[in-house]
């Protein structure tokens, strides 16, 4: 069993090195939706405890909702706002690929540290998961389109639910689908927030929004 | 010495440019035409070298020793890469160092006989080729040096003796080698082995020059060097057959149809990269080369 949720997030930080070097934004947001759908098949099999009804209940809650409905919802911002395909980077796709690679040496590192890696048991997953919370991170400073913004608030969102799922496993499900109702309402905020922010400047980018401050 | 070392030696000799023809047949299949006889290589290499060679008088001795050192690289090359199990006859500890470099002495060679020409076209591919192959080299060694540490051996012949895909890693290092044999053979998507726009060559512009034996030369390298990259990728997937050899000759042939097969396919599925692009996958590559090594450091 170990070795197949060595393998998810083997898959998961190949999604995340996907993230760094695609290019256009909707090969983004399909990446994302793959990430989502593989978290919702580690939500089952990622934890030392049995499958029960409450963790099925927030399985099948994550592979839909970051799987589908918020791929959905950002496509339909792009549409939406007529953004263009290509996601502007201040950091180029290589370097950000690099960068990557750099944050997952990080990652390891500090994951070998963390005495949560062992408690969990499963040395793969806690590097992983910061792998994933960076990349998030790294999508929203590095690339100029708003939607990269929202898309890295969803990648570094899934790499705390990782963490989440492997380790809290008592979190009662109301919270739990709190959290990711919170996320789907961000998306659903942030979509509408920028296509406002479209009509009324004619662009979503977000270096040209600094001039706004009075 | 064994014998099955040498048997290994003339069976990569004698089949390398079968190769060649089994990925333009897949994808003459794939396109509805006939295509070129399954043996054209073997027929193109005998024409060239029965022909008289034309040398340009601003040329000197590096022109033609240019076609020389890159078969003979390619030849070390084989002579150190074992057939999946059947020892290498030069079978050392460090020769993957010996492999990565040997094939780097012939790859210079090359571009110092491009630049010889002083044609601009010939230092257009020369520069292109020495740039992706920069890239390239990461990978490849990474990759080699994820197995070894894998394995616990520096030598090619034990690595490929004890390996098979049995972690995930090796799958990472798998899909790594794959980009670099496609970018090392000019295949697509790096370079269009049937392009005749000077232009957007990188393989083949750097010996336009060339004429004769010596093309034929080139030829024969170039298909010993697909062969000797392609028998490491086969070899690291196929558990290796240690006993007999002539089952590691049958597994290694039926590997190299199976990854001319799978270079056909991409060939005939996607169209080459815009130049701008191929240091992305290259990049990529050496990412899951870089991330395969971090992965059995820890």
């Amino acid at each position: 069993m170990t070795a197949y949720i060595e393998i998810l997030m083997m898959l998961l930080i190949l999604f995340d090195m996907a993230l760094l070097g695609v290019s256009r934004l909707r090969t983004c947001i399909t990446v994302s939706s793959l990430q989502g759908m593989l978290l919702g098949v580690f939500t089952v099999f990622g934890h030392t405890h049995g499958i029960t009804l409450r963790i099925l209940l927030i399985a099948a809650a994550t592979f839909l909702l970051k799987g589908f409905v918020f791929p959905r919802l950002l496509r339909r911002s792009i549409r939406e706002a007529n953004a263009g395909n290509e996601l502007e980077p201040y950091v180029g796709y290589s370097m950000s690929v690099i960068a990557g690679l750099v944050m997952l040496g990080a990652a390891l590192w500090l994951g070998a540290r963390l005495p949560l890696s062992s408690a969990i048991g499963i040395p793969l997953v806690v590097p992983a998961a910061l792998t994933t919370f960076f990349t998030g991170l790294f999508l929203i400073i590095a690339r100029k389109n708003a939607l990269t913004q929202c898309l890295g608030y969803i990648i570094l969102e899934n790499g705390i639910y990782v963490i989440g799922v492997a380790a809290v496993v008592e979190i009662p499900v109301l919270v739990e689908l709190g959290i990711l109702l919170d996320a789907s309402v961000a998306v659903l905020v942030m979509g509408v927030a920028i296509y406002h922010i479209n009509r009324e400047f004619d662009h979503i980018e977000t270096d040209r929004l600094d001039t706004l401050k009075g | 010495m064994q014998l099955s070392a040498f048997t290994n030696l003339a069976f990569g000799m004698v089949c390398a440019p079968l190769l060649q023809g089994i990925i333009n047949r897949t994808k003459a299949l794939i396109a509805g035409r006939t295509g070129q006889p399954l043996l054209q290589t073997y027929h193109d290499i005998y024409k060239n070298l029965r022909k008289g060679a034309v040398y340009s008088t601003t040329t000197s001795w590096l022109f033609r020793a240019g076609p020389i050192v890159g078969l003979a690289t390619a030849l070390i090359a084989l002579a150190v890469v074992p057939a999946n199990g059947c020892a290498a006859p030069l079978a050392f500890t460090g020769d993957l160092l010996l492999f990565a470099y040997v094939l780097g002495l012939g790859r210079f060679f090359t571009v110092l006989a491009a630049l010889d020409t002083g044609s601009s076209f010939e230092g257009m591919g020369a520069s292109r080729e020495v740039f992706f192959s920069a890239l390239a080299e990461p990978a490849l060694l990474l990759g080699l040096a994820t197995v070894a540490r894998k394995t616990g051996t520096l030598s090619l012949t034990e690595l490929i003796a004890v390996t098979s895909v049995n972690s995930p890693e090796l799958v990472l290092v798998l899909a790594a080698l794959l980009i670099v044999f496609l970018c090392e053979n000019a295949r697509i998507p790096f370079d269009d082995p049937t392009t005749h726009l000077e232009l957007t060559m990188i393989h083949e512009v750097m010996v336009l020059d060339h004429s004769g034996p010596d093309f034929g030369f080139i030829q024969y390298g170039a298909a010993l060097k697909a062969w000797v990259l392609g028998s490491l990728i086969i070899g690291i997937l196929l558990p290796a057959f240690e006993n007999s050899w002539p089952l590691s000759l049958v597994s290694l042939l039926g590997g190299m149809f199976g990854l001319a097969v799978l270079v056909g396919l991409i060939e005939s599925g996607m169209a080459r990269l815009r130049l701008l692009r191929v240091p992305q996958l290259l990049v990529a590559a050496g990412a899951l080369s870089v991330f395969a090594f971090m992965l059995v450091l820890r």
